[in-house]
């Protein structure tokens, strides 16, 4: 145990500021992957509530294609897919040798991709809940549609879409541990590090694990939160 | 498109296919046998037992299941006692740590959806079966099985889907499944977009198959939610 203390610890041989950094970056691979997902959700949501026929065509199959294939594949194509387009753009430039896109860039628009295929339905599940009434009365004192996405559906919809939002979130949370995989510092490569430069694996799997629940937890906490601040003024039976 | 490189992509993509599906289907099949456990421990009413189970379900579902993956082949090789013991044979192997770990991981979100069929069976059922006189286990058996399995499919479905997606992680600890061939034939060719497009399509055929096959069932145990045949009470004639 004192072994542990020592070696997870913040004295001149722990791991802690080490393990520690490595968790914020969790946290904004996660969070810049999160908020891409939420950007592309709204547009595919509002593909398949508005667009023409073609564009709801193409909405349904990104969602079904970004959630029936697996996590680590979408960030292979974005890591290496990315990297040859850019080793070839740099040797039609002139450039030589191999050129690798950013580990933090690939991984966060991987993720953000497929947060955005849970988010659309979710976004779409929001809208629906909005009372019909309410985009009726929006058009009949004359808002413009800019207007009345701003003042009306966006407020709501927020608001019944959190618990959802919620649940994205932690799996966003949880698949940014894939990125490990393309080299990038977060949480579970760090632990990969120290596992192999300290020959005790176990002690940082599971402090990692145990990291990554308090982020489950405070986020989870946060967003129960959020819920009860948005739905402050709405009647529940 | 080079269709002869994808041609031989998707063959070589297709010999992981049987490791996939044996990976997902000896991890369903056993997570549902320990989900069931877990969902009984919880509503068991003894404190105890719900506390386990609700922490089990907890951990699983709040960490990554790559960490899990991790901690298993990696980390229990840490303790000279696992590794002198008799089970080190096997958990020296990644497929068998592979295995354990998607058992364990899928076995959480399982066992809050069977947890949920059998708490949408409604307390009069349980009362009018009790008032009958059925021991608990005939009601578990007849009562409570038939009706949870029926609300809990849909969501066991997804859950089912969502392992077979999950097994790609397995790749990580050295397994030849699909995404592990996969990322080999892109490591040697850097060819990404051509081989995401082949893996990419068999993980779908696959989904679309087993949500078919979910569907299919879901009908054959929801009989009163069928249209009515046009001859239904006419008998029909012999042949």
């Amino acid at each position: 145990m004192i072994d542990y203390v020592d070696l997870m610890g913040f004295g001149p041989k722990g791991w802690g500021p080490l393990m520690l950094q490595a968790t914020l970056m969790t946290v904004a691979v996660s969070a810049t992957a999160f908020a891409l997902g939420s950007g592309v959700g709204a547009l595919i949501a509002w593909a398949r509530i508005e667009g023409h026929s073609l564009l709801q065509l193409a909405a349904d199959a990104y969602t079904t294609v970004l959630r029936g294939i697996p996590d680590l594949l979408v960030i292979y194509l974005l890591y290496f897919g990315g990297s040859a387009a850019l080793t070839a753009l740099a040797h039609a430039l002139g450039a030589k040798g191999f050129v690798g896109v950013d580990a933090f860039a690939a991984g966060a628009i991987a993720v953000g991709i497929i947060s955005g295929a849970y988010q659309s339905e979710i976004f779409r599940g929001a809208y629906q809940a909005i009372a019909r009434g309410e985009l009726e009365a929006a058009r009949a004192v004359g808002m413009s549609r800019w207007l009345m996405f701003r003042r009306i559906i966006v407020p709501q919809a927020l608001r019944f879409a959190i618990p959802g939002l919620g649940n994205v979130w932690q799996l966003a949370l949880k698949e940014s541990a894939l990125i490990s995989v393309v080299g990038l510092t977060e949480l579970l490569r760090q632990a990969q590090v120290g596992a192999g430069s300290t020959r005790q694996p176990f002690a940082f799997f599971i402090t990692a694990a145990a990291l990554y629940l308090v982020l489950s937890t405070l986020s989870g906490w946060g967003f129960r939160r959020a819920e009860a601040v948005g739905m402050r003024g709405v009647r529940r039976s | 498109m080079d269709f002869d490189f994808l041609g031989q992509t998707l063959l070589l993509l297709l010999s992981g296919v049987p490791l996939l599906l044996q990976l997902a289907f000896f991890s369903i099949a056993a997570g549902a046998v320990l989900a069931v456990l877990l969902a009984l421990m919880r509503l068991s009413g003894n404190p105890a037992l719900d506390v386990c189970a609700r922490s089990y379900v907890f951990v699983f579902r709040g960490t990554p299941l790559l960490v899990q993956i991790f901690l298993i082949y990696y980390g229990l090789g840490q303790f000279p006692e696992i590794r002198q013991s008799l089970l080190w044979p096997f958990l020296r192997q990644p497929y068998w740590c592979a295995l354990l770990a998607l058992t364990l991981n899928t076995a959480a979100y399982s066992s809050e959806i069977i947890r949920g069929g059998i708490l949408s069976v409604p307390f009069g059922q349980i009362e009018a079966a009790r008032a009958c006189g059925m021991s608990r286990w005939l009601i578990f058996r007849r009562i409570t099985v038939p009706q949870g399995l029926r609300v809990a499919l849909p969501a066991y479905g997804n859950e089912i889907i969502l392992m077979t997606r999950s097994t790609a992680l397995a790749s990580v600890i050295t397994l030849m499944e699909v995404t592990g061939i996969a990322s080999k034939i892109i490591a040697e060719t850097f060819r990404a977009v051509e081989v995401f497009i082949c893996a990419g399509a068999i993980y779908l055929v696959l989904n679309f198959a087993i949500s078919r096959g979910i569907a299919l069932l879901e009908r054959r145990l929801s009989p009163q939610m069928r249209a009515p045949a046009a001859s239904a009470g006419v008998p029909e004639p012999a042949r």
